[in-house]
This record gives structure tokens, C-alpha cells and sequence, in this order.
């Protein structure tokens, strides 16, 4: 058979292939342009600036704002990522740099993933369980620890993994050096890992700012504006989830903007945070 | 020599204590080879020239041997390193050259399951006793690697990196003594102008010298050289050759090679290695041109068998 023949079911075998990936390809970014346009479309149009200027009103046919709502989250994923980033880097530093030489990373690592699967709803009967009912009400910190409850595992799996890909000859280089293992991880691999560890976190707070179900059961929520922790602490998706799930209309076209207001409050931290990181990268050390 | 515990090489079964073999002249007929032996086991002991007797030495070791878990490394390697000369070690891969370098500045440490008996002593300071001060230990001792391996920061940050790390913060000394090394390894005028450029964006050749610049800033009192030319074209790898001769005038180096022209060129004395024992140690010029064993003539010419 001649080399150059071309084989007419090889070249068939690659275009279909070819076709399903582009239309698989085609099909994910248009379901998403389609819940981006229709979010737009309806949420864009229920913003005001009443919706930052003015707290819920209680009466459903003129419902007023969600300057409450808007803070509280703003407040809880702060508190959140102040708790849930350090103990989810501090594990993740050992997984990866600590525990190779040790019996205890095993079990740490496999209760992590575990924990990383839980669903949200169950943290948020822990939370209860463990804040709520020691503290005595409903509050923000509650609601802030069971969001970092669920920021840790991931925090800890990805930074590990990113601490992981720092070549080992670094750290050689520096215990050659006679650098000590803390020396050599807070100057050679930590710097070397913060790009993408950063990835990492953000994800974390991407996905506890969507969360619902833990602070239902903690910080339950509040109509109004609050920026102490020991009360009932009010926050979007909260609001959003009681607005969306209520029967009036008002309500209703609210819970759209609070939704949008929310995606864009992750997108501006994603980017700023981004940002920041890659200032301080290429800042000289 | 100590008796040797019963192991299996390959798939045979040897019992020790074996006999030495007697050690053949180089210009001998064909007699039992020594690498033969120590294939099937059998210990060896090192014939060692008597030109290592006037030597002065820094780095001592005694008996040493080394397992990583269950595989043995280095069997009872006794020999001197001398003061203010060049010591290559070479042999075939494998034959435990990394691995004693590796071990004298204890970064063997950070290998899961290594074990040692015997002991390396540097500068009258037994390394492997208990109670010694690893970090310490390798402050005194300069390590470069096979491959460049610059930290992903700036060349000035790079050559400082020891001395910040023993807490140095005067900027006139940090930056005197980045001069200096940079000087010492010929990379000064080179990089003058861009210290705050990342080290990642030099060449290779350039990046190895950084390397020890990076090295010898907190005045080692050893240069440990981990093959520093397997990574590099020949026009880098001559002037790394340049370079630690030059170095040779202040520091001891030990110097891991696998190219046998490299050694011959570099070093005042030679090691000839095999499968974890010393074979031949002796003045470069001697091993070279009039080893004791047939088998380190035939390895340093090439014809190995």
C-alpha cells in the first residue's frame, strides 16, 4: 500500500471526533451565555441604586433594597477566608512540605477529601450543633465558621498540590545551603507556589460565596443592616433564596439583581485578588 | 575489612566474609579481575597511593558505608579529601559517587530510609554524631548541582540567599558580597547591570556559575561539585573547568564527574569508584598514566569491561 493512500476510515474517525468536541465545546459556552444573557437581562433591570442604598423594607409589594445583604456577605466571606485560608494553607504546608516522613498525612489527607465532599447542608447542621447552640443564637460568626469549615479542605488539597509542584531541586538547593526547612519554605517555595495557590483560594471563596444552606441554619439572616457577628447576620444568597422561593412579584424581580449583584462581587474579588498577586510577584524579591 | 552479611547480588547467593582478593599489578597478565569481584561481593580494599600520605585532610571519611532502606550504597569507603586540592571521584553510574558527596553535607537527610555505619569526619567534627548541627555543617560546605538550579528570584537575591538566611540585613554588605562571588565565578560583568532580573532568564553556562556564586558567598570551607558540567555545551563546561581551577587556589573541592577528560584536567587526585566500593585512589597523574589496577587503566581509557 502507498504511504501516502489516505486511509478513508482513519479520516472519517477523525472528523467525527473533531465534530463532537466542537460541538460539546459549542454546547457549554452556550448554555452559559444563556444564563449570563438571561441574568442580565432581568437582574440588570431590578438594580438600582435604591437596591445598594436601602435595606428591605418588610413590606413585600415595595420590598426596597439589599444594602444589608450586600454587606453581610461582604462581611462573612471576609471572616470566613480570615479563618478558613490560613488553617487550609498551614495544612496544605504540611501535607506537602512535613508530612512526607510522618504516619499522620495519610489520614489527614484522606479526611480532608472526605470532608471536601460534604454537602453544604450537613455543615450547616454542624454549625448549629457545634456554634449556634454553645453560643446561644443565631450569628454571623456562626455563619462565618461554617463557611470556613467548608473553605479548608479546599484550600488545603489544591495549595498542597500547587506546594507539590515545586521542583525539589529548590529545596535542596537550599538545605545545601543550610537554610533551615521553615527558611526554605517561606523564602524558595512559598513564593514559588503563591501564583497558583492563589487559584486555589479563590476558588474556596467563590464557591462559599454561593453557599445557602450552611448559613440558613447559622446566620440566618436579618433585614437589617448589621456589621456585628454576634446577631443574626444577613447575607445575598440568603436573601435571595427567601425572596425567590416567596410569592410576590416585587420580591421576585429583587432576588434577580441580588443574584447579579453577587456573581459580580466574586468576579471583582477573583480579579483584584489576581491583580494584587501578580503586582507582589514581580515586584523584586 | 569487616565481615560482610550474607545478601543476594542478582540472583546469586554469596556468604561472607570472603577473602580479599590480592590486588593485580597493571601490567600484569590476565589475572582474577578485581571488578569481577566485587560483582559477586567480594570486598576489596582500596589501593590507595602513597602520595595521599602527605596530604593534610579536610574531609576524613572511615569506614563508611550507606543504605538507602534496603540497598546498599557505599561499602566501608575509607579515604582523605586533602586541603586546597582538587578530588574528582568517578566510575560508572551508580557506583555511589553522588552519594558519598551527598553525604558529607548530610542531604541524604532529606531521603526517606537512609542508614549509615562508620563515619566522615570534616575539619576534626565527626558529621554523623548525635547532637551535631546539621544546618551548621552545611553552611560550612558549598554545594553545586547537576543541573542549574537557581531559585526563581532575582541573581542578586540568589547569591545573597545564605547570608540572608543567617540574617544578614546591611545592604552594603549584602551588596559586597554579591560583588564578590559574582567576581569570583566571572559573572560580574555580565550581570552587573541587570541584578534584579529574574535568574530563570540566563543561559544555562550563566545559571551554573550563579550557582556557585550562590555557593561559595558564605565562605565555605568545602566546594561539593555534583557533576556541574552533565547539564552544559562544551564552550560553558570549559569555562566551569577554568573557573574551578581557579577556585582551587582558596577552596578544597570534591568534584563528581563522569567524563574522565574532565577530571583528568580538573583534579590533583583521582578516585576511581565501583558499585559502592573505592577502587584506586591516587594523583591524577598517577591513576591516569600509571594506575596500580589493570581495571582503572582500562576505565579511564575507556575500554571498561
Amino acid at each position: 500500500m502507498p504511504l501516502v493512500r489516505k486511509n478513508p476510515w482513519k479520516t472519517l474517525q477523525s472528523r467525527v471526533m473533531f465534530a463532537a468536541c466542537a460541538a460539546c465545546t459549542v454546547l457549554i459556552i452556550g448554555v452559559l451565555g444563556l444564563v449570563t444573557v438571561y441574568l442580565f437581562s432581568i437582574g440588570f433591570g431590578a438594580t438600582s441604586w435604591e437596591f445598594f442604598a436601602a435595606d428591605p423594607t418588610g413590606n413585600a409589594l415595595d420590598p426596597g433594597g439589599m444594602r444589608n445583604a450586600v454587606v453581610g456577605t461582604l462581611i462573612l466571606i471576609g471572616l470566613a477566608s480570615l479563618i478558613g485560608i490560613p488553617l487550609g494553607l498551614l495544612a496544605g504546608v504540611y501535607l506537602s512540605e512535613y508530612g512526607t516522613e510522618r504516619l499522620l498525612p495519610g489520614p489527614v489527607r484522606f479526611v480532608t477529601d472526605v470532608l471536601a465532599g460534604v454537602p453544604s447542608i450537613v455543615v450547616g447542621i454542624l454549625g448549629y450543633e457545634l456554634l449556634v447552640v454553645p453560643l446561644g443564637n443565631y450569628s454571623g460568626w456562626a455563619g462565618a465558621g461554617a463557611l470556613a469549615f467548608i473553605m479548608v479542605p479546599i484550600v488545603a488539597r489544591t495549595s498542597e498540590e500547587m506546594f507539590r509542584l515545586v521542583p525539589d531541586s529548590y529545596r535542596q538547593a537550599s538545605a545545601a545551603l543550610g537554610a533551615t526547612r521553615s527558611q526554605t519554605i517561606l523564602r524558595v517555595v512559598a513564593p514559588a507556589a503563591a501564583g497558583t495557590v492563589v487559584t486555589g483560594i479563590m476558588l474556596a471563596i467563590a464557591r462559599i460565596a454561593g453557599e445557602t444552606a450552611p448559613l440558613l441554619f447559622t446566620a440566618l439572616g436579618s433585614r437589617f443592616l448589621t456589621t456585628n457577628p454576634s446577631e443574626p447576620f444577613p447575607s445575598l444568597t440568603v436573601q435571595v433564596y427567601t425572596y425567590a422561593t416567596g410569592p410576590y412579584p416585587a420580591q421576585r424581580e429583587l432576588a434577580w439583581a441580588g443574584i447579579l449583584v453577587l456573581i459580580s462581587i466574586i468576579f471583582v474579588v477573583n480579579v483584584s485578588i489576581r491583580l494584587v498577586t501578580l503586582r507582589v510577584r514581580r515586584s523584586p524579591a | 575489612m569487616s565481615a560482610l552479611p550474607a545478601r543476594t547480588i542478582g540472583a546469586m547467593e554469596v556468604r561472607a566474609p570472603h577473602p580479599p582478593v590480592p590486588t593485580a599489578p597493571a601490567q600484569g597478565p590476565a589475572g582474577p579481575s578485581v571488578l569481577d569481584a566485587i560483582r559477586q561481593g567480594h570486598a576489596h580494599t582500596a589501593a590507595v597511593h602513597e602520595s595521599l600520605r602527605s596530604e593534610q585532610a579536610v574531609i576524613e571519611a572511615r569506614e563508611f558505608s550507606l543504605w538507602y532502606g534496603k540497598r546498599r550504597a557505599l561499602y566501608a569507603i575509607s579515604m582523605i579529601v586533602a586541603r586546597g586540592k582538587v578530588t574528582a571521584l568517578i566510575g560508572p553510574s551508580g557506583c555511589g559517587k553522588s552519594t558519598l558527596l551527598r553525604s558529607i553535607n548530610r542531604l541524604n537527610d532529606l531521603v526517606e530510609g537512609v542508614r549509615i555505619e562508620g563515619s566522615i569526619v570534616l575539619h576534626g567534627v565527626p558529621v554523623y554524631a548525635p547532637g551535631v548541627d546539621v544546618i551548621g555543617l552545611r553552611k560550612r560546605t558549598g554545594m553545586v548541582f547537576q543541573k542549574p538550579n537557581p531559585f526563581p528570584m532575582s541573581i542578586r537575591e540568589n547569591v545573597i540567599y545564605a547570608l540572608r538566611i543567617n540574617g544578614e540585613r546591611r545592604r552594603a554588605v549584602l551588596d559586597e558580597a554579591c560583588e564578590n562571588s559574582l567576581r569570583a565565578v566571572a559573572l560580574w560583568d555580565e550581570v552587573k547591570d541587570r541584578l534584579r532580573h529574574s535568574a530563570l532568564g540566563m543561559s544555562g553556562g550563566q545559571q551554573q556559575r550563579l550557582c556557585i556564586a550562590r555557593a561559595i558567598v558564605a565562605e565555605p570551607e568545602v566546594l561539593l561539585l555534583d557533576e556541574p558540567c552533565s547539564a552544559l555545551d562544551p564552550v560553558a563546561t570549559l569555562r566551569i573547568e577554568e573557573l574551578i581551577r581557579e577556585l582551587s587556589q582558596r577552596y578544597t573541592i570534591l568534584i563528581v564527574t563522569h567524563n574522565m577528560q574532565q577530571a583528568a584536567r580538573v583534579s590533583d587526585y583521582t578516585a576511581f569508584m565501583y558499585l559502592g566500593r573505592l577502587v584506586e585512589y591516587g594523583s591524577t597523574a598517577d591513576v591516569y598514566q600509571n594506575p596500580r589496577l589493570r581495571e582503572t587503566e582500562q576505565y579511564v581509557t575507556g575500554r571498561f569491561g
